[in-house]
């Protein structure tokens, strides 16, 4: 399937949305509101639960699946108070040493008056730094749009996953297309050259493993990906914390493409 | 008839009015805040601020250093590390060769050491004339050895951020240099390190949401554009036009999000300041 069908096809309206991942996944779920700050923000969820026999913390981006879930959850669009939110929960996951499972489905942070007023961009930033040194292992799975620096805010990750599906980009496709040819048309070229999909970022070292989609049978598809990080974080748990955060940082450090030429 | 569209269609809104060019001598330049015309080598003696109205101008990475910097100590690091057209994306190959032979640079930060007032600190200068100042993967890796190199080396970290975010033309990879700067900030800054950012005009996107906003103290130089959302984009999904003073330095100041604004004439010396603090009573 081309770049611009996978698109399509992550951003359908009946594509299953975070909270049903979390009914299939986790069991005895509490889920927790607000980042002790300014308020709660329904884009991002967030809670306690187990998976299998691990108690976990999970951070999810709902879109809703209906317009007015939908609209309720801001189209899955979260505020700085989501990304603070996430955090506080991140955080309290590394206290009692809880895994963390970050489900990633955003077209992008929310751009309107009141996400800068309350720094949609400082959020951002201090996840990926806290992420980075979290003692605790983290998995995000990309299970439909991983739009930008609103989807890495909770994908500083040991490991990615990639539903097969799922894309994720530095910018929307229609906004390439409107910045490099001046025409929202172009989006299925721009969605081909900025390498989108889940087969690309596991080329690029951004994703380690593509999880395949049958939403026919949802619960098969949900017990294949629950077994999948049960057994990485059970690889994960194993290392001692400084090396787990070493291979984090090495992970990370080693992404990206450049040439080095000789010292003069 | 081809105009009917017209017939179904709003009255201008207020982001289709306004701006006009005007004609100018060639060695003058009109201030885009007061409209005051200035000769260039006025505005040069005056570190490239408007001596009218203080407006100050955007600046080159290497002009900035010379600024900062005491003379001849700035010793450049990490330029080898060269951008490349990974993804074949079109017409990148070209934009990094023109954005090279306008500016000189080979990508869109200087990084290397240098002494201020002799204060010794690890230095990195966006320079928005490179592709807006967009981080690519070079970009993010400068960055990333130049924060290694100074947690190594026990040395505080300046940074001039100047960037329109993450570029796209690298796609992903771009994005991905976020939470690589950002681990690399992590660990000079568990080593004990201190780093200063100064946002300059503009620091927006991926940068606003990583290493801009990362340093212990965030200094930014007055009225200069600062947020995470495009203004346009903000300004086209509500048909409204935000307040002037909107994402601006001010703004930022005024919402908590940075530490003091600085104007470019006292950068020198607050920067000097804040090193010796930080270098204890042997530096007072």
């Amino acid at each position: 399937m081309a770049a611009y069908q996978k698109l399509k096809a992550a951003r359908a309206n009946d594509r299953p949305t975070a909270s049903a991942y979390i009914r299939q996944l986790f069991e005895n779920t509490l889920e927790l509101h607000g980042d002790r700050k300014f308020g709660d923000d329904p884009a991002m969820l967030g809670g306690v639960g187990w998976l299998g026999d691990l108690p976990v913390t999970y951070i999810a981006i709902e879109k809703g699946d209906s317009t007015q879930e939908r609209i309720r959850r801001n189209f899955g669009c979260p505020k700085p108070e989501g990304y603070r939110k996430a955090l506080r929960l991140m955080q309290q996951a590394e206290k009692f040493h809880r895994p963390v499972v970050c489900l990633v489905d955003t077209s992008g942070a929310y751009c309107g008056e009141d996400a800068e007023q309350r720094g949609q961009g400082q959020a951002i930033a201090d996840n990926l730094l806290q992420m980075m040194r979290l003692q605790t292992p983290v998995i995000s799975v990309v299970i439909g749009e991983g739009g930008s620096g609103g989807a890495l805010g909770i994908a500083v990750a040991d490991r990615v996953y990639m539903l097969e599906n799922a894309v994720y980009s530095v910018i929307s496709p229609e906004g390439c297309a409107s910045i490099i040819w001046k025409d929202a048309g172009m989006v299925a070229q721009a969605a081909e050259h900025l390498r989108i999909t889940a087969a690309d970022m596991v080329e690029l070292g951004v994703a380690e493993r593509v999880i395949p989609e049958n939403f026919e049978q949802f619960d098969q598809m949900c017990e294949q990906l629950k077994n999948q990080l049960l057994s990485d974080f059970a690889a994960l748990s194993a290392l001692p914390a400084e090396q787990m955060l070493q291979q984090r940082y090495a992970r990370f450090r080693s992404i990206g493409q450049y040439q080095e030429t000789e010292n003069a | 008839m081809n105009n009917i569209l017209g017939l179904f269609r709003k009255s201008g809104n207020q982001l289709e009015t306004g701006g006009s060019a005007g004609l100018q001598p060639a060695d003058t330049r009109q201030c885009p805040s007061c409209k005051c015309y200035e000769t260039k080598a006025a505005i040069r003696k005056n570190k490239s601020v408007c001596p009218h109205c203080g407006y100050h101008y955007r600046i080159g990475a290497r002009h900035r250093i010379r600024m900062i910097a005491d003379p001849n100590s700035f010793c450049e690091l990490f330029d080898n590390v060269r951008p490349q057209d990974s993804l074949r994306f079109p017409n990148y190959a070209q934009k990094l060769q023109n954005a090279a032979e306008a500016t000189g640079e080979t990508e869109a930060v200087v990084c290397g050491t240098a002494s201020i007032d002799g204060q010794p600190c690890a230095l990195f200068v966006m320079d928005a004339r490179f592709i807006m100042g967009s981080m690519g993967s070079a970009v993010g890796e400068r960055i990333a050895r130049l924060f290694e190199y100074a947690a190594a080396q026990q040395l505080p970290v300046i940074g001039f951020t100047a960037s329109g975010g993450a570029r796209m033309q690298e796609g992903i990879l771009s994005l991905m240099q976020m939470a690589k700067v950002s681990g690399a900030v992590g660990r000079h800054s568990e080593a004990g390190g201190l780093y200063v950012t100064v946002l300059t005009d503009p620091t927006t996107g991926g940068v606003t949401a990583s290493f801009a906003m990362q340093g212990d103290i965030i200094l930014a130089e007055p009225k200069a554009l600062v947020g995470f959302a495009g203004k346009r984009v903000i300004e086209q999904t509500t048909k409204r036009r935000l307040p002037a003073d909107f994402q601006s330095a001010e703004f930022m100041l005024q919402h908590g999000f940075i530490d003091a604004i600085v104007p470019r004439a006292r950068l020198r010396e607050t920067l000097a300041g804040l090193l010796r603090l930080h270098a204890g009573k042997e530096a007072r």
